[in-house]
């Protein structure tokens, strides 16, 4: 074996010594992983504090809680929720947590790399995330609060300033500055990610024994790369309409409350829309592909089988990705978009259910036939594949532009895409946690309060998302503030207690997950072997917790495939990816 | 190191989750069927056809839904580790092809199928004739206004714009043709005969929906946005906005009443007097 040096150019391998080089300012991509996980951790218990708030108001609108001014919510306070709660859970913990998290900690040990290919700008990705975070939430502290545009923030209210509404001053100029912000560090990220899989794969790790992990962050960081520096740019020009006097998404002769705006001309609202939505698509696929990758490779682990059709999962994973740029237009049906290129992205919007409902049948595929183990990871993998059908089925209503015609902008909106973007990724990112989590701190985590935890979530989640799909059937519009102008909404109303019940469950059940990770990382029972879950891939073949260098200062070799489990003639049921033919105990 | 238990396939484990898959598929599948929660019954033509493609839309994700839950929920169960031996099985290129064309057939075809409601909607413009009516989404009020008696809309300016003064859409008074526009904060239809909607916005995007008319069309600033529907069933359709427009959001409500010919002719003559 050769001593590793690597096109990076950091043949260092002694740790750093000091404190803030080693913990705070470090360039060991698994203390930048830990510090997404820290950062996601943060933001998804903030965006559930927002929730809870708002599902609170939404089920007794009129009862007084103390953390409100005067005891009620308004509605300016209702919307700047609705827009930080999406936000935070979008940027801040979908795009951060499955991606920049864990795959920045596992994908170099994965495919046996010392580290990322630039360590420096990985360091920089993280604290520039940081200081999106930073500036995002300080929307929360300026005079007329949080921005009330929504997550998609569409001009001209977005663009306006405070004449839009309130929150819409500073608040929304922070928002954009804070979302600017983090589009820089997720392409520095986005480069760092599709180098490092490029450039350092250990000898003998092709692509096709790639874990298939390492597949959807490789794709993931392509999405990346090719959305966000679309939305940097379409930020970019919303923050010129609103502080140099820019048009480009203002159209001339706008009257706000009798005022005409006459030093603004010309500009497109839709073309914030189609900007917004080439990113905001492939955001979608970016927050769930990561949770695919980890779901296969979970439920190969526990199933102890390979991954059923793996170059088909492969494909599917690639397919996904190519047509998550060409389904952007599905966002914007009513938009007074032309019809016809409607129907064109309808029927790519269908297209793209094949290769999603490849990947459920290759998921089934590789449980058939196998011998399951319920481990926390495995609960969570296995819930994953339930919550992707149902909520990638409601996809196929409003893929159509007739049905969506009545669907768009309801409830039946939010439980699409929380059950598929929000609940299946998380559910890949609490999987990944409980599988990974001996190897990144040399303990378990309780898998007995790990079940309760499991339990309560699944059935939480569908107890929360599933009855939104009648409230859209029957027609409530979302980002409502309350039911009291609108007739039909108001026999709604105990829809909206049984929905807020599941989530007081849900989130306090989230208390049990944070508690279990605190204290397993000082009592938990000790992962005293390397590959305690008899697991196939690199990470396995090291200590827990990895030594700074990976592997050692040495070059990992691989041999085998990504999940060689069960294979007939061997005498174990699993076969390590590093370990050389003549060793492979035969039966 | 795991202990045994750990490595085992619980039973217990296994069952509850299959129990689980089974009661959320059949409580699902149950409350679509008994359509606990629905729509109300469409007013026009396009929206029974709409109504029709959702069936068929829900019969096939419904089939899929209930089949893969209930796989999962059986091989979950069937398959836990009760000391057996897994099967070395890697995939199957011809099972592999099969879902694959079958899904692109299913899926697309269902687009496809789709394609008869949208374009009588959208394809095709209103037919000569059809009563026109210009709605301006703003915040946090609809005005829908009619051409009064010569049949055409009078000019309109930004800065004349004043919902103080009764003046909502800025009609522009030097303008004979303006004199007799009707503006009304709802909007009534004749049933029975083709409307057109000329929708647009004076300060932010809104969106124009009616449940019973399965109709949503956002209100875009700088656009002016053509929609039509026949109207069959008179009665109240309360509008709302779904499109987030600021604060008022939820509060920006009006009506839509479909009334017979006569009766319409009667409203229209009494907005007339009004205007005079």
């Amino acid at each position: 074996m050769v001593t590793h040096e690597n096109g990076g150019g950091h043949g260092q391998h002694q740790p750093p010594s000091g404190f803030i080089r080693k913990y705070i300012f470090s360039i060991d991509h698994k203390v930048i992983g830990i510090q997404y996980i820290c950062l996601a951790l943060f933001s998804v218990f903030l965006g559930m504090g927002l929730s809870l708030l708002m599902r609170l108001h939404l089920a007794w609108p009129t009862t007084h809680w103390f953390f409100f001014k005067g005891g009620l919510m308004t509605p300016e306070q209702y919307l700047a929720l609705v827009t930080m709660h999406g936000t935070i859970m979008i940027f801040m913990v979908l795009t951060t947590a499955p991606q920049s998290g864990f795959g920045n900690y596992f994908l170099p040990i994965q495919i046996g790399a010392a580290d990322m290919a630039f360590p420096v700008i990985n360091m920089l990705s993280f604290w520039t995330t940081f200081l999106s975070l930073v500036v995002m939430v300080s929307a929360f502290f300026v005079a007329a609060g949080a921005p009330i545009g929504g997550w998609t923030s569409y001009p001209p209210l977005s663009a306006l300033g405070e004449s839009a509404g309130p929150g819409q001053g500073a608040g929304e100029t922070l928002w954009i500055v804070g979302l600017a912000i983090f589009c820089a560090a997720s392409l520095m990220g986005a480069l760092n990610f599709i180098t490092t899989l490029i450039d350092l794969r250990a000898k003998g790790m092709t692509l096709g024994r790639l874990p298939l992990t390492c597949w959807t962050w490789l794709v993931t960081a392509i999405l990346g790369l090719l959305a966000f520096g679309v939305l940097l740019a379409a930020c970019i020009l919303l923050l010129l309409d609103r502080v140099a006097g820019t048009s480009f998404f203002i159209p001339t002769g706008l009257v706000i409350t009798d005022q005409v705006i006459t030093w603004h001309k010309g500009g497109s609202p839709l073309l914030w829309q189609h900007l917004f939505w080439f990113f905001g698509h492939p955001e979608v696929y970016i927050a769930i592909l990561p949770g695919m990758g980890v779901t296969s490779h979970v439920l190969a682990t526990f199933a102890r089988k390979p991954v059923f059709g793996y170059r088909a999962m492969v494909g599917a994973v690639c397919g996904i990705g190519f047509l998550g740029f060409c389904v952007w237009g599905h966002h914007m049906f009513v938009s007074g978009m032309s019809p016809y290129s409607a129907f064109a992205f309808s029927i790519l919007t269908m297209t793209i259910g094949v290769p999603s409902a490849i990947k459920t049948f290759n998921w089934l595929g590789t449980l058939w036939g196998g011998k399951i183990q319920f481990t926390c990871a495995m609960l969570f993998a296995l819930g994953f594949v339930s919550l992707f059908v149902s909520g990638g089925l409601s996809g196929l209503f409003l893929a159509q532009p007739s049905l969506d015609l009545y669907l768009h902008d309801t409830y039946f909106v939010i439980a699409h895409f929380h059950l598929i973007m929000g609940v299946a990724a998380i559910f890949g990112m609490f999987a990944g946690a409980y599988f990974w989590f001996p190897k990144m701190f040399g303990r378990f985590l309780n898998e007995g309060i790990g079940k309760v935890h499991f339990w309560l979530t699944f059935i939480g989640v569908y107890w929360i998302f599933m009855p939104m799909h009648f409230l859209g059937l029957a027609g409530h519009p979302r980002r409502y503030f309350d039911s009291s102008a609108v007739t039909f909404l108001q026999k709604l109303q105990p829809v909206h207690v049984f929905i807020t019940i599941g989530a007081i469950l849900t989130i306090s059940a989230q208390l049990l997950f944070l508690y279990n990770v605190i204290w397993s990382l000082f009592a938990g029972k000790e992962a005293k072997e390397e590959n305690p879950w008899h697991a196939t891939t690199l990470e396995w073949s090291i200590p827990s917790p990895p030594p700074h260098d990976n592997f050692g200062g040495l070059e990992p070799v691989v041999y085998h495939g990504p999940y060689e489990f069960s294979v007939p003639g061997a005498a174990d049921d699993y076969i390590p990816q590093h370990l050389a033919p003549n060793l492979v105990r035969k039966a | 190191m795991l202990s045994r238990r750990m490595e085992r396939g619980s039973t217990s484990v296994a069952l509850a989750f299959a129990v689980f898959l089974i009661v959320m598929t059949v409580v699902t599948v149950y409350i679509f069927w008994a359509k606990v929660w629905w729509f109300p019954a469409p007013i026009n033509d396009v929206g029974h056809e709409i109504d029709a493609q959702f069936m068929r839309t829900l019969l096939i994700t419904g089939i899929v839904f209930v089949a893969a839950q209930l796989g999962l929920a059986y091989a979950i169960f069937k398959f836990r580790d009760q000391g057996q031996k897994a099967a070395s099985f890697e995939g199957n290129n011809t099972m592999e092809i099969v879902w694959t064309i079958a899904t692109i057939v299913l899926f697309v075809g269902l687009g496809l199928y789709a394609r008869n409601a949208w374009a009588e909607v959208h394809f095709m413009g209103a037919a000569p004739g059809a009563l026109q009516i210009e709605v301006t989404g703003q915040q946090f009020v609809w005005n829908f206004r009619y051409a009064g008696p010569d049949g055409k809309f009078g000019r309109e300016k930004p800065e004349l714009v004043s919902a103080s003064t009764g003046n909502p859409v800025g009609l522009d008074p030097t303008d004979p043709a303006s004199k007799d526009d009707i503006v009304s904060p709802v909007i009534v239809v004749p049933s029975g005969r083709e409307v057109e909607l000329t929708i647009r916005s004076q300060d932010v995007t809104h969106s124009f929906f009616v449940r019973e008319l399965r109709l949503k069309q956002d209100a875009v600033p700088g656009m002016e946005i053509h929609m039509h529907f026949t109207a069959n069933d008179p009665g109240d359709y309360e509008i709302v906005c779904a499109q987030l427009c600021g604060l008022g959001h939820y509060r920006m409500h009006s009506i839509l009443t479909v009334m017979s010919e006569a009766d319409f002719e009667k409203w229209m003559k009494d907005q007339e007097a009004a205007n005079q």
